[in-house]
């Protein structure tokens, strides 16, 4: 859809990155503000994040340095015991709330990051064999996905939880929570893919250079590889920008259940699910600043995938 | 015809196999019911007398298969917690769960296609636009976290609408309903918004892309030369084409809306099937966990099992691709 | 059928009651398990019984003795291994049956039958028997000077309708028995039953042929019990007037609830004490990083871990004022606890002092295992004291999770650090002591999670059943509860403190035992 451009000798051909900058895609980009500030919080979020341990002015994982006695302070106040100052306030440990978030983050992103990737990695693994290979492969893996299906995420994520928990060494399982919660989230969500890819898989496959490059005898694996994958990225990236809030909500949703990341080393939905505890005692700053952060991490990220959506479906333009 | 509906039968059958052996599984590692069940004054002879009589000392196979051979019958044995029968708790609060979900999932879809509609024939109109993002905002917090802020507005400050449970109910057979009294239909808004919002907004988005679809379809374009009105186009033409696999859509979301009340069900406290399973969790319920998770697989397999011939039906090319996505 | 009938009345009953003040709409965070009365030893399930069933005796709102059925108690004048009791006249059951001394004798058997969980209190009776009509005797194993505090929540039934109804049985919760008993009930109370929805609702309704219809306020006229989990929608509840009296109040939710109009929260110290259990006994431990080596063992490291913790601080923010720092694991009311042994220490510096005599200069890590759901602010306490040990070198990690997950680790030893909380039903040492220090066996020390043994202590500890001399007696509690101090096996934290939250116009103070019971109640 972009290389229609006819190509007159006689100018000079732009420069690489120049042609990406006007190119159809970041023209879009630069002139949908939404997109644009979306991807500037997401960005500086995600910094955040990576740079939380030198942002942070308390690492709120390490309980040794933690006085119990600054819990509660008001944002902007002096704690009326220590007298030290927060600019978010601390919460009911005496953690700092604005290093709470910077940490909480980091770990929420993390989760997301990965079970998308997971999910991503096992659902095109999949969805390219079911739609290319087709025959037993197939029934095979798409009645998983009904197994799977059958589960709702929330329900597979306790699963997995349940099971990990029990298996794991308990000298681990402080460790092992974060890893259990990407694998359970990123098992919950790989049918979207598998399906989405399969689809398209389907229609591929039937295309004349697919034939072709079969006829002169490219692997299975090389064809998949080289000649479909490229062609449904676009659906695979719209939908792993989605994943990507609803894992995120998802660990939320989990730590609200009990499963979700350890009270001593949270993410934003442990915070959340904490602060809603001081909902009606009045420290709306243990539940608010959390919960904003949330929001526009996780609403951000919708609304670049939608921009998405539009952007890569040239039908819709 | 008669071929494919026994082979789909027969993988269903397999489905539910699977699941009930992982969700038996699962309790194998969720806690111990002998110590939940047992009280403070408890002695190493009672731990050892009650885990025989629980038949929690045979092998993981043996276990599977009584519970197998129960469950076919119905039977899914007595709960650990409340000492009844697990079947006859789940008929009794199974009403509440569903007339949840129904006033949720036609909420959704009632509120989806009207918003849907409206996007997608003004998508570039600034309320539309807004529409759409407001709409991510409900997607973009946890269900827990809006269930609380609405009972903080509407229970405790505004104090227009209940904050737990389900009113009066209404006993009609075995079913109670809580749609005849006026306490029972104020107490069913603050739940059904709360578990609809997220399906709303995917029906919302899903009629918007379709509509948009089709409004780009050559018969479109055709009705539209040929001077028909933009209203006749929009509501005849192309919302009946969008219509079909927004039900079919919705159909399958039914599954997940039961599901996802177990969080609206705890928030509320609403007595239904989620609240139920939250429960047995915390009490390491072992038989009412089973049950719950056959019966939302049961439900969710049996959905699945009659969209697949409803399309087998309408259009025999279609049985083996079904990729109705929900972006 | 039996239920419909009794959701229609109750659908009746709600119409033309709902707008009464006698109603008392009443919520709190789990249900009763069953009504039947022996099924279960639990707080919530005795809680709501009261209402329905009665005991011999009652403790009353402050945990004092108070005459239920029985009007007077006294061992038998020469043989002190009987008790007498003399039973109240002209008492009926909801069913209109008498209550008699072959009431008492029934239920008593019925208490103590291999079912029943209430029979570990019963394990010195050997026989009860009936004089006449309104007489019974108690017969036990030796002298038992303590068995009316051992009576308080052994309900009577009708011995009768148990008959009529196939309930002579316990209810067997354990094969996964229902009965009739499960869900119907015919007690003596102040209140009778007129629906039930486990987890749901129940609704029960003044008993108007109440002996004691004169004696207490009795003014609620109806009872509406919900059980709300989620701690946010329960405190909204009452809020929002949607309920009247609700227990397991939240303590950071008492300003909100106390400064609100109409609404009053109410404050007493609970009879149960927040601690922590060392796995001292093995010589390794597996949750740790010490190899070959179980530094729980030393007893300076307990002593050192002991002097770690803040426990003004943990009261101040963590509990804002609502529980008492302990230096003992018995709450106050218990007979054997000592102002002196309940002082509390917190010096970091000698704590760290003793941390390098023992050798562990550099620290160690540790599991902490913790529930999330039982006490109040549990997984704050332990995230607090995560803290406080790390200033002395000792890593903690925290594992908080679900009662029904913490429990079991402690009673198959699977943890070596573990928080857990005690109540003393009997206000005495020596139900602590059986559980919690006694050597871990068949009859005794089942829930002593610290590998502790003391030949010595157990035969103390065993003496204390038959003790008639009552000085005699408390000078061997003392002698323990010095052992248990200087050894360090706990390391306790606080004695709770219970909050209830009601309307203005509910008028109760809070019992220790967490068990309101409704006749006491006066709605102006």
């Amino acid at each position: 859809m972009t290389e229609t451009r006819i190509e007159t000798p006689a100018a000079p051909r732009p420069s690489r990155p120049r042609r990406v900058w006007e190119s159809d895609f970041i023209w879009s980009f630069r002139h949908s503000p939404v997109a644009v500030v979306s991807f500037v919080v997401v960005l500086l979020m995600m910094l955040g994040a990576l740079f939380a341990p030198l942002i942070a002015p308390h690492d709120p994982f390490n309980p040794a340095t933690l006085n119990l006695m600054n819990g509660f302070t008001p944002p902007g106040e002096a704690n009326q015991f220590t007298g030290e100052f927060f600019v978010l306030g601390t919460d009911d440990q005496g953690r700092d709330v604005f290093s709470t978030i910077l940490f909480g983050m980091r770990i929420s992103l993390f989760v997301g990051l990965s079970a998308v990737f997971l999910a991503m990695l096992i659902g095109v693994t999949v969805g390219l064999m079911a739609g290319y290979l087709g025959g037993w492969t197939e029934t095979l893996i798409m009645r998983l996905a009904d197994v799977q299906l059958t589960f709702p995420a929330i329900l597979v994520a306790m699963l997995i939880f349940g099971i990990a928990k029990g298996i794991t060494p308990p000298e681990h399982r402080d460790a092992m929570a974060i890893w259990v919660l990407i694998l359970a989230i990123g098992l919950s969500d790989w049918v979207q893919f598998a399906r989405v890819v399969r689809g398209a898989t389907l229609v591929e496959k039937n295309k004349e250079y697919v034939q072709a490059a079969r006829l002169i005898g490219r692997t299975p694996f090389s064809i998949m590889l080289r000649h479909i994958l490229p062609n449904v990225l676009n659906p695979v990236l719209v939908i792993a920008t989605i994943s990507l809030a609803l894992a995120i909500i998802a660990e939320a949703t989990l730590s609200f259940l009990g499963v979700g990341a350890p009270p001593t080393k949270p993410s934003l939905g442990t915070l959340i699910r904490i602060g809603q505890e001081f909902m009606f005692s009045g420290e709306w700053w243990i539940l608010f600043f959390p919960a904003a952060t949330l929001l526009a991490l996780a609403l951000s990220i919708n609304l670049l995938g939608d921009w998405l959506r539009d952007a890569l479906n040239p039908r819709l333009r | 015809m008669l071929a494919y509906i026994i082979r789909r039968v027969a993988q269903s059958v397999l489905v539910l196999l699977v699941v009930g052996l992982v969700a038996f599984a699962m309790f194998r590692f969720v806690g111990d019911p002998v110590d939940a069940m047992l009280g403070q004054e408890r002695t190493q002879a009672d731990i050892a007398r009650l885990t025989a009589e629980l038949g929690l000392d045979q092998p993981f196979p043996v276990q599977y298969w009584r519970f197998l051979e129960q469950a076919v019958q119905g039977n899914f044995g007595l709960s650990y917690r409340q000492g009844r029968p697990v079947s006859e708790i789940l008929v009794e609060r199974l009403p509440a769960t569903l007339e949840l979900a129904f006033v949720s999932g036609l909420m959704a879809l009632a509120g989806g296609i009207a918003l849907g509609i409206f996007t997608a024939i003004w998508r570039r109109g600034i309320s539309a636009n807004i529409i759409m993002t407001v709409s991510l905002i409900g997607v973009s917090l946890p269900t827990f976290l809006i269930g609380i802020l609405l009972i903080y507005l509407f229970s405790v400050e505004l104090g227009w609408l209940p904050s737990f449970g389900r009113g009066e109910v209404t006993r009609i057979g075995w079913w109670t309903t809580g749609f005849l009294t006026e306490s029972g239909l104020k107490a069913l808004i603050l739940p059904a918004i709360t578990l609809g919002l997220y399906q709303m907004t995917l029906i919302m988005r899903l009629v918007r892309t379709e509509m948009l679809e089709v409004l780009r379809m050559e018969y479109i374009r055709f009705a539209r030369a040929r001077g028909i009105r933009e209203k006749s186009i929009n509501f005849r033409h192309a919302l009946k084409n969008t219509l079909v696999p927004v039900i079919t859509i919705t159909g399958l979301q039914l599954g997940s809306i039961i599901a996802f009340a177990i969080i609206t069900e705890t928030v509320f406290q609403w007595p239904g099937v989620g609240l139920l399973f939250i429960n047995a969790i915390q009490f390491v319920d072992i038989p009412v966990m089973a049950a719950y998770l056959m019966l939302i697989s049961v439900m969710f397999v049996g959905i699945n099992l009659i969209v697949d011939m409803l399309y087998f039906a309408i259009d025999p090319r279609l049985r083996v691709d079904r990729t109705a996505g929900g972006h | 059928m039996k239920t419909t009938l009794l959701l229609t009345a109750a659908l009746l009953a709600g119409t033309t009651l709902s707008a009464s003040a006698e109603t008392l709409r009443w919520a709190r965070a789990g249900d009763s398990l069953t009504f039947d009365p022996h099924a279960q030893n639990e707080g919530p399930t005795h809680a709501l019984a009261h209402q329905i069933y009665e005991p011999l005796i009652i403790r009353d709102m402050t945990g004092a003795f108070e005459a239920a059925l029985a009007t007077d108690w006294a061992p038998k004048e020469g043989d002190p291994n009987v008790w007498v009791f003399n039973l109240r006249q002209g008492v009926t059951f909801h069913d209109g049956a008498d209550f008699t001394a072959e009431d008492v004798v029934f239920s008593i058997n019925r208490a103590q039958s291999e079912q029943s969980r209430m029979k570990e209190l019963l394990s010195s009776v050997v026989e009860v028997r009936a004089v006449d009509d309104h007489t019974v005797e108690f017969v036990t194993d030796g002298p038992n000077p303590i068995l009316p505090s051992n009576l308080t929540n052994m309900f009577m039934m009708d011995s009768g309708w148990a008959e009529a109804n196939g309930v002579v049985e316990v209810q067997d919760v354990d094969g996964g028995e229902t009965t009739f008993a499960t869900t119907n009930a015919n007690g003596t109370g102040a209140f009778k039953v007129v629906s039930r929805e486990p987890d749901v609702k129940t609704v029960l309704t003044r008993n108007d042929a109440y002996w004691g219809m004169d004696q207490f306020p009795m003014e609620v006229s109806e009872i509406v019990y919900t059980p709300i989990q989620n701690a946010a929608t329960r405190v909204a509840a009452l809020l929002s007037g949607e309920v009247d009296f609700i227990q397991d109040m939240p303590v950071q939710d008492l300003q909100r609830v106390s400064g609100t109009d109409g609404l009053v929260v109410k404050t007493a110290p609970q009879n149960r004490t927040i601690f922590f259990g060392l796995n001292q006994g093995p010589d390794d431990i597996p949750n740790d990083n010490v190899e070959g080596k179980n530094p729980l063992a030393d007893v300076r490291v307990r002593e050192a871990m002991n002097l770690a913790i803040n426990r003004d601080a943990i009261r101040q923010v963590v509990m804002r004022g609502q529980s008492q720092p302990a230096g003992i694991i018995a709450p106050p009311f218990v007979n054997g606890w000592t102002e002196e042994m309940n002082q509390v220490e917190t010096d970091i510096d000698k704590a760290k002092a003793l941390m390098e005599e023992a050798g562990y200069g550099d620290g160690f890590s540790i599991q902490l295992d913790c529930p999330n759901d039982r006490y109040v602010n549990d997984e704050g306490i332990c995230q607090a004291a995560v803290g406080m040990f790390g200033q002395i070198g000792i890593t903690v990690n925290l594992d908080a999770k679900p009662k029904a997950q913490h429990f079991p680790l402690i009673s198959s030893g699977g943890t070596d650090f573990y928080m857990l909380g005690w109540g003393v039903p009997t206000y005495d040492s020596e139900y602590i002591f059986n559980f919690l220090v006694h050597t871990r066996g068949e009859e005794r020390g089942s829930w002593n999670g610290t590998g502790y043994s003391n030949p010595d202590l157990d035969a103390k500890i065993a003496s204390l059943a038959s003790e008639t001399d009552l000085d005699k007696r408390n000078a061997t509690i003392a002698e323990i509860w010095n052992t248990v101090q200087d050894e360090v096996l706990y390391l306790p934290i606080h004695h709770q403190v219970l909050n209830w939250g009601m309307k203005e116009n509910v008028g109760i103070e809070v019992s220790p035992e967490d068990d309101p019971k409704v006749k006491y109640f006066t709605m102006k």
